[in-house]
């Protein structure tokens, strides 16, 4: 248990690093050692898919991130806050707080699975029958692309979408339209 | 001289095929491994990512060129819907898993089990590698010589 503690202080340190300095590359790697912490933790908590997946996306994210940051002179934020604005923010985290401990209260224990408290929940019908009814030993893929094959759907759609309106904005010809505007 | 340092390039030389078999080796084991389509894909396109950044676009884009990367793209996601709606020809029900209900049972923990699983993490490893590909394609297409005509606002 104590190396959740740890991580999650090493996460919340890098987060407040990556707040606070004014530099933006090292603001950028601070996220990625978010990144990389959440990643172990994933790996601590036996979710070893999770796990691949978040250190594959934050490897390529932070390449982007550095490479849109590098190249680029981007202005740095700078002047005091107001005081008002700051009392507001404040006053609504600390009652988002609030109302998350209520709710954290009323989940089961850290690291028992939710179907030990309510019986016949959805997630133990997976583990006990997913391997005869789908034959795949990796109980994630036969969920994610058998009993929730619509939710995979859903998001390949999303990506395609935005690849699509990405790759129509920024294309050699857009940018030649926009440079030529009378063409 | 385009891209980084020779020995950056020596060395991302060496390592790009491996990069590249391990993508593969974890979409196809999918089912049987931690891994699956979306990890596969970004190991993939970050195989690419890395030429990328050693030996500059223009090696990149004379090997994947961005039309044959658009639709790679396209038919993985042609393929997934493809195996979805054959679910709903062959088994009565969209996206049932036919194979592994009628017609290809095999046994469990081998590699060709499961049905339509495996199919579906080759579709969506080929869509997602293809589409992350293009993202960092297109950017580094836009910024190449990229020059705001209005005053930067960062030097004042």
């Amino acid at each position: 248990m104590a190396i959740f503690y740890i991580l999650l202080l090493f996460m919340i340190i890098g987060a407040i690093i990556a707040i606070e300095t004014s530099n933006l590359l090292s603001s950028v790697i601070c996220i990625g050692a978010i990144g990389f912490g959440a990643s172990i933790m994933f790996l601590f908590l036996r979710a070893p898919d999770i796990a691949i997946t978040q250190i594959v996306v934050e490897v390529l994210g932070l390449i982007i991130m550095i490479r849109a940051t590098i190249s680029r002179d981007l202005t740095f934020i700078s002047g005091d806050k107001e005081f008002f604005g700051t009392v507001i923010s404040v006053v609504i985290i600390f009652v988002i707080f609030l109302a998350g401990v209520q709710v954290f209260e009323t989940l089961p224990d850290f690291g028992t699975p939710i179907f030990a408290e309510t019986p016949g929940a959805a997630s133990q019908t997976y583990i006990e029958e997913g391997l005869q009814r789908t034959g795949a030993a990796n109980i994630v893929a036969s969920v994610i692309l058998d009993y929730r094959a619509y939710d995979t759907l859903g998001e390949t759609t999303v990506l395609f979408t935005s690849i699509i309106g990405a790759t129509v904005i920024l294309r050699k010809k857009a940018k030649k339209l926009l440079e030529e505007p009378e063409l | 001289m385009k891209g980084m340092t020779i020995i950056v390039k020596t060395i991302s030389s060496w390592v790009k095929m491996l990069i590249f078999l391990f993508g593969i080796y974890i979409i196809l084991f999918g089912h049987l491994t931690p891994g699956g389509g979306f990890a596969g894909g970004v190991i993939l396109a970050s195989s690419y990512i890395l030429l990328m950044l050693s030996f500059g676009r223009e090696f990149v884009e004379e090997n994947l060129p961005l039309p044959l990367a658009s639709k790679l793209d396209c038919l993985g996601a042609f393929l997934f819907a493809m195996i979805a709606i054959l679910g709903l020809v062959f088994g009565g029900t969209f996206f049932v898993n036919f194979l592994y209900q009628k017609y290809l049972p095999g046994q469990p923990l081998e590699l060709i089990s499961a049905g339509t699983i495996p199919l579906s993490n080759i579709a969506i490893g080929l869509k997602v590698g293809a589409s992350l590909f293009l993202v960092i394609l297109t950017l580094s297409i836009c910024c190449k010589d990229f020059k705001p005509n209005t005053p930067s606002d960062g030097k004042e």
